[in-house]
């Protein structure tokens, strides 16, 4: 404790953990709240769920009341004040109240957000909310009066002193009895005179006149009572206020000046006991075991922690394998090395994948946010839309978590906006006014995949042909059919201009989703039927920090392609490669046709490109599904790679997505095939169509 | 050196949870600290507090309810029980008074208040 600050001060550091804790907690209460009125509206007749609501919200206000943001205070309170009139009343909120209450819901988690970022709320967003709340006033006829402001902000540290210009001081006479309650409720009348002592100088006379004969005497009963005069410059009620827990469990009189009367001491004394008669501490008898709790305990544990842990885990693989690299190669040499080598692999492995598993998180908290979104949505656009979310407990790590927010988003919006068609057209289809959008995630084959399917029109294929040409990005004769024209929706620059609004139009298109689930190591892909729907299918990695790739050699330089983005090995010979002008090359392929590019020259290794006339190449594709054919050296082996980011350490280099460190402590280089390709002007598909044409 | 009192707090919130131990640990009490009634309970079986400070609103078991509990304990029934309550109003007061809480402490509250409190009831 430090001598300048008083005593249970708490340092402005832990406080601001403590801060920092709350804003997490108060978004736990915001998902449990939203939950909560979802079941609700789901028609959960259970009273604790109304309960946990309201505890949601009661915790959200005490914990703001304790840091002192006191507009969180004053929505908390209403809203914990339209709740209480559910819990005593053992009813339930109709299903107008729900979408009040879950609007209101909305609106509390800005404030939330709002306070955390130490934003004042416009007026324009206070109005917002204190419409909602008198909505919710209305409805439920509960007095939503704003929290009475008599309450102290909390930690003012200011204590103004009066002791210079105090009143003279002024005798008081106090009576007090205490009853058997107020022994009983673990009070103590010396406690409480001890507390008397503190506000002036004080005489005691100690009345024991009704102790009765010990064989009468009742350990729990109250026989003591005492008569006090007190010299004090404080007033009545400070004196009251010492006897504040006590004053329904005593008899008490406080009067000013000194008693005419005091007590006369008893006329004749007996035995007197204790004072402190308190009940119990007699029985020390062994309590009852109770069952151990089965509550799942966790631990927070900040991120920049769990990122060096699993860097140090990182650097432990690639010291295994470079163990394994300088292993001797005559294993009947040294049979035990071995062994224990085989062992150190095993566990290494095991603790990488135990350490990637405490950074997955489930999709929950992605998921979580989407009922709020498509509520917006659907008040923007005035259509109606059922949202089934399956498979919210997959896990997945944090940082692809974390990317998946914004495309999700889109998609959703997307989904909603130009998917879903409107009412009439619903109708006229024969279809449920209700649309229907169903986002899912699920494992499948060592990547995660999320879903957003919507029951809507599906792709208007000429209408995108129509758009595309018109946008120039394929010519009006080009051969785009099926599945190619969907995927032209991916294309940079797409966008279905003529149907700007609010929500979707934004200048955003599928393009930026594409990449920023690219940047995720991912792919989207798109599948759609006329009139029945359209189903995005988003294909994610586990985890960022490790990749599966090929480890390859250029120009005397390790290369790691990534595996999810190589095709097959392919060998050629000046049997299966055909020039095509001066510098390009086409690689036929089982009656198709490829580019060959001579990676070492698209990297910058050679001046320029020098194809050898046979060769080994690695055919690749990218994430719109093009493919080029990348000549290289030789092709090392299959190897799974640890990802330093270079971009961290280094700077972005074109064509490189990462670095990783082989098991011979050679630097090798990831490649990005996506920017390789894009580095080659390699046009849409139609082009490499054509060229195959040609 | 005297061993220091111990102060087991009740409360579901991690924020309040907090900021009472950290206000009491600096006052050099030592703290023990459930998230509920129930897990209260399962911790008074082992320790011997000398003051219990308790919440009201709480899943599994509320403060209400714990305080019963706890008066029917013959070890732990002379414990001092003091009651968080965001409301000063008078009825939850009285609520407290009849539960058989020693005292209660108003929310918020800073340090100072704490200690008040504490030391009211003799803690």
């Amino acid at each position: 404790m430090s001598a300048e600050h008083p005593e249970g001060w708490i340092p402005p550091d832990v406080m601001a953990g403590i801060t920092q804790q709350f804003f997490e907690e108060c978004e736990e209460h915001l998902a449990l709240l939203e939950s909560g009125f979802l079941r609700l509206e789901a028609g959960d007749h259970d009273p604790e769920t109304v309960n946990s609501v309201f505890r949601a919200a009661h915790s959200i206000k005490g914990g703001a009341a304790m840091l002192g943001a006191t507009a969180l205070v004053g929505f908390s309170h209403r809203f914990e004040s339209a709740l209480a009139h559910f819990r005593t009343s053992k009813t339930f909120p109709s299903h107008d109240v729900l979408k009040v209450f879950l609007k209101a819901t909305d609106q509390l988690a800005d404030l939330v957000r709002a306070t955390r970022a130490g934003k004042e709320l416009t007026d324009e967003q206070l109005n917002a909310a204190s419409r909602e709340l008198a909505g919710l006033a209305d409805t439920t006829g509960t007095d939503t009066s704003p929290v009475a402001h008599t309450e102290e902000p909390a930690f003012s540290p200011v204590r103004v002193e009066f002791e210079d210009f105090a009143p003279a001081e002024q005798p008081w006479t106090i009576d007090f009895r205490p009853h058997a309650e107020l022994y009983a409720k673990a009070n103590d009348p010396i406690v409480l005179l001890r507390e008397l002592k503190r506000l002036g100088e004080m005489d005691t006379v100690l009345d024991t006149s009704a102790i009765p004969l010990l064989s009468d005497l009742n350990l729990e009963d109250a026989y003591l009572a005492w008569s006090i005069t007190l010299h004090t410059a404080r007033t009545e009620s400070a004196v009251r206020e010492v006897f504040e827990f006590v004053e329904r469990d005593c008899d008490l009189h406080v009067r000013a000046g000194i008693a005419e009367t005091a007590i006369p001491p008893a006329a004749d004394p007996r035995p007197v006991p204790a004072p402190a008669l308190r009940p119990g501490d007699a029985s020390q008898d062994a309590p009852a075991l109770r069952a151990a709790l089965q509550q799942p305990s966790t631990l927070r544990v900040d991120l920049e922690r769990l990122d060096r842990l699993i860097n140090l885990v990182s650097e432990l693989v690639i010291s295994e394998a470079a163990l394994a690299e300088y292993a001797p190669k005559d294993s009947a040499q040294n049979p035990n090395f071995g062994e224990a080598l085989d062992d150190l692999s095993q566990l290494t492995r095991d603790i990488q994948e135990s350490v990637m598993g405490i950074r997955a998180q489930p999709v929950k908290s992605v998921f979580q946010r989407l009922p709020r979104l498509v509520r917006e949505i659907e008040k923007a656009t005035g259509k109606t839309v059922r949202l089934t979310i399956e498979g919210e407990d997959t896990q997945v790590d944090r940082s692809v978590i974390e990317g998946l927010t914004d495309p999700l988003t889109h998609m959703v919006r997307n989904a909603i906006d130009h998917g879903i068609e409107t009412y009439e057209q619903r109708q006229k289809a024969n279809k449920p006014a209700q649309g229907s959008l169903r986002i899912s995630a699920a494992h499948r084959a060592g990547r995660v995949v999320i879903e957003v399917a919507d029951d809507g029109g599906g792709i208007d294929r000429d209408c995108v042909r129509a758009i595309a040409v018109k946008q120039n990005l394929i010519s009006a004769d080009a051969i785009v059919a099926g599945e190619d024209i969907d995927n032209l929706i991916f294309e940079p620059g797409f966008t279905t201009a003529d149907k700007v609004t609010d929500l979707s139009g934004r200048g955003v298109g599928m393009d930026v989703v594409r990449r920023s689930v690219q940047a995720l190591g991912g792919r989207i892909s798109v599948s759609s039927r006329r009139g029945a729907g359209t189903t995005f299918a988003l294909s994610l990695p586990l985890t960022l920090a490790v990749l599966d790739g090929m480890l390859v050699s250029v120009c005397g330089q390790s290369l790691v392609v990534p595996l999810a983005a190589l095709l097959e090995t392919v060998q050629f010979s000046c049997d299966n490669v055909h020039k095509v002008g001066p510098n390009a090359s086409l690689l036929a392929i089982r009656g198709s046709h490829v580019p060959l590019i001579d990676l070492g020259a698209t990297l910058g290794y050679k001046p320029q490109s020098q194809l050898s006339a046979d060769g080994i190449a690695l055919l690749v594709e990218d994430d719109a599904g093009r493919r080029v054919a990348l000549a290289v050296d030789d092709i090392l082996g299959q190897k799974q790679v640890v990802i330093k980011s270079l971009e961290i350490n280094c700077h972005r280099i074109a064509g490189i997505a990462a670095a990783t460190i082989l098991g011979n402590g050679l630097v090798a280089l990831i490649l990005d095939v996506n920017a390789v390709m894009a580095s080659q002007k390699i046009g849409l598909a139609q082009d490499e169509r054509l060229m195959a044409h040609a | 050196m005297l061993e220091p009192k111990t102060i087991l707090t009740v409360d579901d919130s991690r924020t309040m949870r907090d900021l009472l131990g950290n206000a009491l640990r600096e006052a050099g009490y030592s703290v023990v600290q459930a998230g509920d009634g129930q897990e209260a309970l399962g911790a008074l079986d082992s320790i011997k507090p000398d003051l219990i400070i308790t919440d009201i609103n709480m899943p599994r078991m509320g403060g209400f309810n714990f305080i019963d509990q706890v008066r029917r304990n013959p070890r732990h029934r002379a414990t001092p029980i003091l009651v968080l309550t965001t409301e000063s109003a008078p009825e939850l007061k009285e609520r407290a008074r009849k539960s058989g809480a020693t005292g209660w402490i108003v929310k918020p509250f800073d340090p100072a208040r704490l200690l008040d409190a504490i030391r009211k009831v003799g803690v």
